[in-house]
């Protein structure tokens, strides 16, 4: 116990250093995006030069996307709540740095091979062959850190959230295996694509979902000084989505060669998953019920619930165009590219920006420097998003017919030119939002340090 | 069962194998007796459109492949694979013909799985974006000299294309490298196995 208690629970520094990079990765990833954007308008501002050929920066705008900006936030918002939740430190602060340190060259390695030619061919896998042991240690290595302060907690039962850590310390280490060696180097063909569909799938599912999911069962009942509404939904949500959504990840490959009873149980389980996260919604717009000015109030609950508005339009339109009759229009067009922007951005991005709201003070151990920057940000970046999913969505459906009604391919891409400069445009609003976001970031690391329980009253 | 961690930690364990046995395994159990062809076997029958390129390029064809034979054949299809993955081709361009929206009377042939039970296809590069056409049965729908203008600059052959120009697969003269060969070797052969050869441009 002495031992615990000369050490802090929590290692802002560790935090720190995460978020720091977080937000790195989010503008190499945002720049990345916004200048693939351009070349659908043939203004590619580096034509011409090899290793910034669009095709190998949309490499690098997935990834840094999923790998930089999330899986940093996310192990930031774990250090965070890990320890808080089971009131002991983390395994090892030297192992922590360890995994940052190795998580920043798994980063700058996968950048620089993929700009370089080695981009591997693993849909949201495309970080380089080389680079994949690297992952797999360096998750093995954070799993093993943050799990046994779970293992060792005095609690006597678990919170919901470290259910969803717990699983997906399981989870993601296997799901990242399968996906980047399985369809590479044994499965050919029609059985690796239904591999390379479930790592799509899994990735987003089995590694994001629910670790962000765990984080907002943290972090908004804080917030709203009030416990989650019903524990019985909190038990179902979880359940249902660690049964059911394992076994969807064929959806990606719809009306493929893949054999027909894998798409159909992959439609159903689909389904089934989004009637089973409508619990999960229910839970926590309950739990707002009576605190609804907190959104208002509160810019870290107000990330929060937009996100959770996303992931409630995501789920649904999820429900639909899982359908043959959907994809059979929508499959190929850029519909699906907006339904991914509302997931990854609309909704891990934007709990991911709740967090920052609340944590950048705390472990920087100072008081937000400009609030109207980070209220702005929430404006311009909720408007963009929004913008580019409609007229993704939008360009998906009219691209969709065009094919079907066998047009000329030149008339879907002509047809999409208005489209894609409102795309580019969207994505100028969401760099223009997240550089405000930059500058309070960089104008609070520059302000004098405040007393930590100064900085916890300043947070809240 | 909210006291024990490690039920979370199995819990995880198990509907991940779960559905990666419905997803996963049963699609490979179901192709287990179709054999899986190495490279060096479907280059055996060197097609007469990587001879065509011998023809068409025949300096550039000769420094960097030496003759059409098999093992050459096997060298371009491995090369303008690695390329397709490297400039992330697979990104806008998908490799499966579905039974749906005309795509029969657009690219050809509705894929089957026996297509994709080769060596080429490990990784597979179905594809999950067409902003430009399905590549899967490109095989003579274009010329070499086609393919060569196009990866140079797509819209001198394309105009409404948005797709970007490789230049680095070409020299100073604008000749196509072996990059270029292999690249279009691997395109012209995507699909040749299908008889007859189907669709007309666009």
């Amino acid at each position: 116990m002495s031992i615990a208690a000369a050490r802090p629970l929590v290692r802002l520094d560790l935090v720190r250093a995460h978020l720091t990079a977080s937000a790195t990765f989010l503008a190499v990833s945002i720049l990345g995006g916004l200048a693939y954007a351009f070349q659908f308008n043939n203004l590619y501002p580096f034509a011409g030069v090899e290793w910034l050929s669009p095709g190998r920066v949309r490499m690098v705008h997935t990834n840094m996307a999923a790998y930089g900006f999330i899986a940093n936030a996310f192990i930031a918002g774990l250090l965070f709540a890990v320890p808080r939740l089971t009131r002991r430190p983390i395994l090892s602060d030297w192992l922590g740095w360890l995994v940052f340190w190795a998580w920043q060259l798994v980063l700058v390695l996968t950048v620089a091979g993929q700009l370089a030619g080695y981009g591997q061919a693993i849909e949201w896998g495309e970080t380089p062959i080389f680079v994949d042991p690297l992952v797999i240690v360096g998750l093995g290595l954070l799993v093993v850190n943050l799990s046994v302060p779970i293992f060792r907690s005095p609690e006597r039962g678990l919170y919901v959230s470290l259910w969803y850590f717990l699983a997906a310390f399981a989870w993601t280490p296997l799901v990242y295996f399968m996906g980047n060696y399985l369809p590479q180097f044994w499965v050919p063909g029609t059985a690796g694509a239904a591999i390379t569909g479930l790592f799509i799938h899994d990735l987003v599912g089995l590694f994001v979902t629910p670790i962000g999911w765990g984080l907002m069962y943290f972090f908004v009942p804080i917030l709203l000084r009030k416990p989650i509404w019903s524990h019985a939904l909190s038990l179902i949500g979880f359940w249902g989505i660690a049964f059911f959504y394992p076994m969807q990840g064929v959806h990606h490959f719809l009306l493929s060669p893949i054999p027909m009873y894998a798409q159909y149980g992959a439609v159903v389980a689909t389904i089934a998953v989004e009637v089973v996260v409508l619990t999960v919604l229910v839970n926590f717009f309950a739990t707002l019920h009576g605190r609804a000015d907190a959104i208002r109030g509160n810019l870290a609950i107000r990330w929060f619930y937009t996100g959770m508005v996303f992931y409630g339009l995501t789920c649904l339109q999820c429900a639909f165009q899982v359908t043959l009759t959907f994809q059979k229009v929508i499959h190929f067009t850029d519909w699906v590219v907006g339904h991914a922007h509302m997931v990854m951005f609309g909704v891990f991005g934007f709990w991911i920006f709740g967090m920052f709201v609340e944590l950048w003070p705390r472990a920087l151990e100072r008081p937000w420097a400009t609030p109207r920057a980070l209220t702005a940000h929430y404006w311009l970046t909720l408007a963009g998003l929004s913008l580019m999913v409609v007229d993704l969505t939008a360009a998906g459906v009219v691209q969709g017919f065009s094919w079907g009604a066998l047009s000329h391919w030149a008339d879907s891409v002509l047809a999409s030119m208005p489209f894609w400069w409102v795309r580019t445009f969207a994505g100028l609003l969401i760099v223009g939002g997240q550089g405000l976001l930059f500058y309070a970031l960089w104008a609070t690391a520059r302000r004098p340090r405040v007393h930590p329980a100064e900085a916890e009253r300043l947070a809240a | 069962m909210e006291r024990f961690g490690a039920s979370f930690l199995v819990a995880g364990v198990v509907t991940f194998f779960l559905g990666f046995f419905l997803q996963g395994v049963m699609p490979m159990l179901t192709l287990r007796n179709v054999p899986v062809a190495t490279v060096e076997e479907i280059a055996a029958d060197v097609p007469d459109s990587f001879r065509e390129l011998a023809e068409d390029y025949p300096e550039e064809f000769a420094r960097s492949f030496g003759e059409p034979a098999p093992a050459s054949f096997a060298r371009a299809l491995r090369q303008g694979k690695a390329l397709y993955v490297a400039e992330g081709c697979w990104h806008c361009h998908s490799q499966f013909v579905r039974p749906v929206s005309g795509e029969e009377l657009r690219f050809g042939p509705v894929s089957t799985p026996d297509e994709y039970q080769n060596e080429m296809h490990l990784p597979h590069l179905f594809g999950t974006r067409r902003v430009g056409p399905d590549l899967i049965r490109e095989s003579g729908v274009h010329s070499n000299d086609w393919q060569m203008a196009h990866l140079y600059d797509p819209r001198s052959v394309a105009p409404y294309s948005v797709m970007p120009g490789y230049p680095w697969f070409f020299d100073e003269a604008r000749r196509p490298t072996e990059r270029a060969l292999a690249l279009v070797a691997y395109l012209q052969w995507l699909g040749s196995w299908v008889d007859p050869a189907p669709r007309p441009g666009g």
